[in-house]
């Protein structure tokens, strides 16, 4: 709904003079008809698909299913961990960010190369790097395969991009000259960083944030080999929706991922009011 | 800039989303029509030709390269001339959904019988599909452990794997159908001759503690067994001799006692007469034999002709031991539900 509402405004600002507001011209009444046709097909049908295959057997089946024993530990290990590495990557990834942008250092342009492999990489492909690298025959000698850490890593290496590529463009367009007047005007570090900086970049830490948050919800391939899959320990809500799938409990799988469905937009939702606050004190 | 004319603005705005309206038309029209995506043919002539035939196979991930030699020889052969196969492989179970959805299928061949038995119940398949003599298999293997090379641990049999400290890899029933192999072997085993329930519950009890990884596949599993992890691997034979022949760095113990493994096959009932000819050829001694270089055991009895690269003892690759079957267990609606079912499953029950 706001989104019809925020093309209305941009639309009859634009170029809708003289028109009644809330009116389109043709090419934009075609243009939203397009978006919310392709909306529709890509991402609104096939959520009210499985939202009502969730509830094939009425509201007992739904709260049946999402209280499964195993299903509910899986359910909050994975929303633990992805809150946690959404945490990891609000302070890491801004730091990352920061030294992009602000350092000069030998290696820099490879660092940033680096930076977008957890992207590039199938994830499937991840989980093989990481159980190579942090499995029982890696070189660190330590083997993280069936422990909570493990997913935990798995998901900060697929995640790592999201936080870090947000900030970066918000720190290079900030006016550093603000910062040099809040120093001569005698802030201190900490408070040119508090008062000055966090405001500017904080949107964006927590929209990168939250997209690490979904991704982090929703990861499979990388997580699969390091996990092993251990249940009410180390098994994660996507793997359990595969079983379920796999075992023809079609309404089981629906009803788990309607639940996560919730609580990835709850979480969108409450990061966007927040982005929303300190954008508006920034 | 004032006397620009909205018109044409407006006239370019429409005929871009014009443009968007064709393409995401022909983008949703080529979705529902590009059902042959993803699929290879055995010899990268699929369709070419006028009069040419080909054969889409459904099949499972593990025979894909000995289908590939199937399908080779069969065009080879008088009645497969022109014959091309088409196939699309992946899990079991989703080829199964995949073909009752509406996936195109002259010929499936899964690894379970209750995969093929689904797209039967739909009416796909001809419900005597399994009426043979066979009861509708093609190739056989038994479950084998595959150990680190030079088995460091010394495994010999089932009874070596519930020790402490061993650390087991498998698939998951739960998500790999055929994953249930590996359980029913361990179980049926533990059952032994008296038929002991509780010592085979004992013995699955222990077997399931030992377990440290439980992957989404086959594949998956054997991938966290060669990067480490674990002491033994629960497989497949023909499993254990393709990744030897393909290099992979493992030993494999077929135990005294073990499980059949059964895979099936069947044409669907909008099958055309060349995939009839295919499956009969597969069943054929012709097509045993290409089975059998691939690790598989006959179904018919067929005895290997020329060394298998990858077995053990590749002139004697298939080693004659005790096997037990499903059909001994009281069939797949018994032990889907004493063992597997989600709620009530033995297997549940033990891993909960």
């Amino acid at each position: 709904m706001s989104l019809v509402g925020q093309v209305d405004r941009a639309t009859s600002s634009a170029r809708g003079r003289g028109r009644r507001p809330g009116e389109l011209t043709r090419g934009a009444g075609l243009g939203l008809g397009v978006g919310v046709l392709w909306l529709s097909l890509l991402v609104l049908l096939p959520i009210a698909a499985i939202v009502s295959t969730a509830f094939d057997e009425g509201l007992a089946g739904f709260w049946d299913a999402v209280t499964d024993r195993e299903a509910l530990a899986a359910i909050q290990f994975t929303v633990g961990a992805a809150a946690l590495v959404t945490v990891v990557n609000a302070v890491v990834g801004t730091l990352i960010a920061w030294v992009l942008v602000r350092d000069r250092f030998p290696g820099k342009r490879i660092l940033e190369v680096v930076i977008d492999i957890p992207f590039a990489l199938p994830t499937i492909v991840a989980g093989l790097v990481l159980i190579t690298l942090y499995g029982p025959s890696g070189p660190f000698g330590i083997n993280l395969v069936g422990t909570r850490a493990g997913v935990v890593l798995a998901l900060l290496f697929v995640t790592l991009p999201f936080v870090v590529r947000s900030v970066q463009p918000v720190l290079i367009d900030a006016d550093r000259e603000v910062e040099q007047a809040a120093a001569s005007l005698g802030a201190s570090g900490f408070t040119i960083f508090r008062r000055v900086i966090l405001p500017t970049v904080t949107p964006a830490v927590v929209s990168g944030a939250a997209l690490s948050f979904a991704r982090a919800l929703g990861e499979f391939g990388s997580v699969i080999l390091i996990s092993a899959n251990l249940i009410g320990k180390t098994q994660v809500s996507s793997s359990y929706i595969l079983k379920m799938i796999e075992s023809q409990e079609t309404q089981s799988a629906a009803a788990v991922a309607t639940l996560l469905l919730v609580v990835a937009v709850v979480v969108l939702v409450l990061l966007d009011g927040v982005q929303r606050r300190t954008a508006r004190r920034g | 800039m004032k006397s620009t004319p909205r018109g044409p603005l407006t006239r370019t705005s429409s005929r871009i989303a014009a443009v968007l309206v064709a393409a995401s038309l022909l983008a949703v029209a080529g979705c529902s029509s590009s059902d042959d995506d993803g699929e290879t043919s055995a010899d990268g002539t699929q369709g070419a030709g006028g009069g040419d035939t080909s054969i889409d196979l459904v099949g499972f991930a593990v025979i894909q390269s000995a289908y590939d030699d199937l399908a080779d020889a069969f065009a080879a052969t008088d009645e497969g001339k022109g014959v091309t196969v088409a196939g699309s492989f992946g899990a079991s179970g989703a080829q199964s959904r995949a073909v009752i959805a509406g996936q195109d299928a002259d010929l499936v061949a899964l690894s379970l019988t209750p995969d093929v038995q689904n797209i039967a119940d739909e009416g796909l398949i001809a419900p005597d599909w399994a009426s043979d003599e066979h009861q509708g298999i093609v190739s056989d293997s038994v479950v084998v452990l595959a150990v680190r090379p030079g088995n460091p641990k010394n495994i010999q049999g089932w009874d070596d794997l519930i020790q402490p400290g061993v650390g087991i890899v498998t698939a998951d029933p739960g998500t790999s159908g055929s994953a249930k192999w590996n359980l029913l072997g361990a179980y049926s085993q533990a059952l032994g001759d008296s038929n002991d329930t509780a010592a085979a519950e004992a013995y699955l009890g222990k077997f399931i503690d030992n377990v440290v990884s439980w992957n989404d596949s086959g594949r998956t599993a054997t991938d966290a067994f060669v990067k480490g992890t674990g002491d033994v691997l629960i497989s497949y034979e023909n499993e254990a001799i393709a990744a030897r022949a393909s290099g992979v760095e493992l030993d494999y113990v077929v135990p005294d006692t073990t499980f059949l493994i059964e895979n099936p096959a069947a044409v669907t009932t909008t099958a055309s007469q060349a995939a009839k000819d295919f499956l009969d050829y597969v069943r054929s001694d012709a097509g045993q034999e290409i089975l059998i270089a691939h690790g598989f055991r006959s179904v018919s009895g067929v005895t290997p002709s020329a060394d298998v690269e990858g077995a053990n003892d590749p002139a004697n690759p298939f080693p004659d031991v005790t096997i037990i079957t499903v059909e001994d267990l009281g069939g797949w609606s018994t032990v889907n539900d004493e063992l597997f079912d989600k709620e009530n499953g033995l297997v549940t029950q033990l891993r909960g």
